[in-house]
């Protein structure tokens, strides 16, 4: 046991001490927390950092270093809880704390004006901290309470800004959204302790996902001809398809966009979004456990593949039809999250993260640029509104344009090529259907169109920001407001903003080069395989014509936007879609997201409204009823009860009473306080005491 | 009527009259000068009963006089200064006002 896996509590323990000062400290004490938090998480990068080069020198097919400790006792058994460091485990630290490490800078910027900016360091290094704890655990519990913290910031932040009442209800819908499906973990969780005894994963052979425990899950069945370990899979599989944002719990993520951007970033982008697909990728054995003799994938691996294909061009079509810059980049989250899952679904651990950590750097550096964008255009969020910004913000333009480019996966040179075309080329080989695979193929052209028409509607063109604000009198009034000395003109970023989005676009072009089908290099580290570079595995079959396609349909997607956005420069922030003009009835319906927010409104929660009305007059009338007649009763008798008390015992108890105070009262008036009154009584008994002496001397 | 009974007289009326202004003066000061007259009375009883006692010759009397004169004395800085405090407190020399010793 090494000094780096006894130790590597200190990795989420870092941030969460960080946020527990912060905590304590006053509101206006802004330098001490934003470097408290800095501090902490650079340290904790480093120590990643150490974690990352020590399972690299692990030898292959090693178990995973794990560290076991008693938590509490019960019955007698101990409940024990556990961390691990495996290569899954190091990727995801370093990412994590890499990514936000950078996004902490930028806030230090972002959140400058901000008279909360304290509390905001506060949770967003509780954030990190969970976050990291969730990627360190090896016990599901461990891992499950981790998972609510991190639940519990993403509320507070995306209801960072309270006062606004969309951002105060987007929090609240993330909240319940997310416990929906973690009910489902909680469930599938509890179900996997009773069968095995255990919520450890890895314990040398006796942990949940070591053969000893996996055997008899895949031996039994349960409802619908489903073996256990695949039941398991699918309940746990809803508690990250909540996180995750897979399509029925999808709905949360695009709200979250009310919160502060940094927050989007981090929280709703690069990290929390992925610890669903982490997830996934941490139980994949138990996933994947299958009897000897089936060859077809398990049923939870085809739930997992179906629900992220569809997710995928779900989110990919209704991304085409937004306006708000941060709403594109959520739907193009969700969309993207939905290639991951269906990457795990159909490639297995490597296929899904290797997209997960590339997506984490190109949608962490697009949202970053989004961020300097906004707070360019001084909180402008409407793209129709501005245009032209090339010119004013030449840093973030170039690095949103790497970012885009690796987003579209744009052939050869940029991330998202590699690793989308891995899922790609591993959907394709899916034994099952080929549906998946067309439908993430469609999803790819889609998202290259809607890149473009994001990076033409914010980037080409001449300026609408300054004709709106004319429009607007409330942006206008804006403008002119001297509390915001800021020009008509938009202008670039601070260099504490601009300087990590320089940093971040380098990664976002070059990681995919850690993972091309010549050198797989992270795949085997993943895998626990050895890889060396062979230029001949380019040409299997498979590969190229699987690569060729993608390419055709990412050149056709650029295409397309720029035939509908880029060829007639947009006019005026009033001028209608060019999309919205051809189809006016498709882009209302993907604008609204296929009305699934309303389709809940009008069923689930009019379902619960109606329940709770049902619940309310049920209370009201009968149990209230009940309740009633029972006090009544009780009320009766206690009046009985009374009746005799007062008519019977007090009487004699009241006349002594009063008798007593009577004659307290006539005793009272001897103590008139007056002085002189004394000492007449002094005096007349002096008299008396006299005329009896004398009287008494003559007897 | 020989001489002593005549000192006694004397001082009965004058515990009499000091006994009558402490009664009925309703100023605590001329109270306070009422009892000084009860005081000496005592104070002539005293030097009149060892006048005219066994032993006139041992002093005892002018004794015990000065004694009580010089304790009256004390007794009367003390007294002032009561009744200065309780009439910082209730702004009054008025004892039938001053009737907190109420039980």
């Amino acid at each position: 046991m090494t000094w780096i896996v006894q130790n590597l509590w200190l990795i989420p323990a870092l941030p969460i001490f960080a946020a527990g000062i912060t905590a304590l400290l006053k509101q206006r004490s802004r330098v001490p927390a934003a470097s408290l938090a800095i501090g902490s998480m650079a340290l904790s990068f480093l120590l990643a950092l150490c974690a990352f080069a020590h399972t690299l020198a692990q030898p292959k097919g090693a178990a995973p270093l794990t560290f076991n400790f008693n938590w509490f006792q019960f019955g007698d058994q101990w409940l024990q809880l556990s961390w691990m460091l495996d290569p899954l485990t190091a990727v995801m630290l370093v990412m994590v704390t890499f990514v936000g490490l950078l996004i902490f800078i930028y806030s230090a910027g972002y959140m400058e004006h901000d008279e909360n900016f304290t509390r905001f360091f506060c949770f967003l290094a509780l954030f990190a901290g969970a976050m990291l704890g969730v990627v360190i655990a090896n016990s599901l519990l461990l891992l499950f309470m981790c998972w609510e913290i991190v639940g519990l910031t993403s509320y507070l932040l995306i209801g960072f800004w309270y006062a606004k009442p969309e951002a105060a209800a987007a929090a609240k819908k993330a909240f319940i959204t997310t416990r929906i499906g973690d009910l489902g973990f909680l469930i599938g969780m509890v179900w996997l302790y009773s069968q095995t005894g255990t919520l450890l994963l890895y314990n040398s052979g006796a942990g949940a996902l070591e053969t000893s425990a996996l055997a008899p899950l895949v031996a039994h069945t349960t409802i619908l001809g489903l073996t256990v370990s695949s039941a398991i899979g699918i309940l746990i599989f809803c508690g990250a398809a909540g996180k995750s944002g897979q399509v029925p719990l999808h709905v949360w993520l695009p709200d979250a966009m009310e919160g502060p951007t940094p927050v989007s970033a981090l929280i709703h982008a690069a990290t929390m979004v992925a610890a669903g697909v982490f997830l996934i990728a941490r139980i994949y054995p138990l996933m994947a456990a299958h009897a000897a003799t089936i060859l077809t994938p398990t049923v939870a691996l085809q739930v997992v593949t179906w629900v992220g294909a569809i997710t995928a061009i779900f989110g990919a079509t209704v991304a085409v039809a937004q306006y708000d810059i941060k709403r594109i980049l959520a739907y193009s989250t969700v969309s993207q999250l939905g290639y991951m899952m269906m990457g795990l679904g159909v490639g297995g651990v490597a296929v899904g993260m290797f997209h997960l950590i590339t997506h984490a750097f190109f949608k962490a550096l697009l949202f970053l640029g989004a961020g300097s964008v906004i707070h360019g255009c001084s909180g402008e969020q409407d793209i129709r509104r501005m245009g032209g910004l090339r010119r004013f913000m030449p840093v973030t333009f170039l690095t949103y344009a790497a970012g885009m480019l690796a987003l579209c996966g744009f052939p050869f040179f940029f991330s998202g090529f590699w690793s989308k075309d891995a899922i790609l080329h591993a959907a394709h080989n899916w034994s099952i259907s080929q549906v998946p695979f067309y439908l993430g193929a469609l999803g790819a052209l889609l998202t290259a169109f809607y890149m473009t028409r994001q990076i033409y509607y914010v980037f080409a063109g001449s300026n609408r920001l300054a004709a709106a604000s004319h429009d607007d009198p409330q942006l206008a009034a804006h403008f002119e407001d001297p509390a915001h000395p800021v020009a008509h003109h938009p202008h670039e970023s601070p260099a504490v903003m601009t300087i990590p989005l320089v940093i971040l676009a380098p990664f976002a072009v070059l990681l995919g080069f850690a993972g091309t089908p010549a050198w797989p290099w992270f795949q085997s580290f993943l895998d626990d395989t050895s890889a060396p570079f062979s230029s001949p595995a380019f040409f299997e079959p498979g590969i190229i014509p699987v690569m060729i396609s993608s390419s055709m349909l990412v050149f056709l997607g650029l295409a397309l936007g720029w035939y509908f956005y880029g060829r007639k420069p947009i006019a005026s922030a009033e001028s209608p879609d060019a999309l919205g003009k051809l189809q006016p009835g498709v882009f209302t319906v993907l604008g609204n997201a296929y009305y699934i927010d309303a389709l809940y409104g009008a069923t689930l929660i009019r379902l619960n409204t109606f329940w709770s009305r049902l619940c309310d007059w049920f209370d009201q009338f009968v149990w209230n009823g009940a309740v009633q007649i029972v006090s009544y009763l009780v009320i009766g008798f206690a009046w009985v009860d009374n009746f005799f008390d007062a008519g019977v015992i007090n009487s004699g108890f009241d006349e002594g009473c009063e008798g007593v105070s009577r004659s307290g009262e006539l005793l009272a008036l001897l103590q008139a306080g007056h002085v002189q009154t004394y000492l007449r009584i002094i005096g007349c008994a002096l008299v008396a005491l006299v005329i009896f002496l004398l009287w008494g001397a003559k007897a | 009527m020989n001489s002593l009974q005549n000192y006694l007289l004397l001082s009965s009326l004058l515990f009499a009259i000091g006994l009558a202004g402490a009664l009925t003066r309703r100023n605590a000061i001329l109270v306070l000068i009422g009892i000084e007259l009860m005081l000496n009375a005592a104070n002539l009883n005293f030097i009149a009963f060892w006048r005219f006692g066994l032993n006139p010759s041992a002093l005892t009397g002018v004794m015990f006089a000065i004694f009580s004169i010089s304790v009256a004395a004390a007794e009367a800085a003390v007294g002032l200064a009561i009744i200065l405090a309780a009439y910082r407190h209730s702004k009054t020399t008025d004892l039938d006002q001053m009737n907190s010793l109420k039980g």
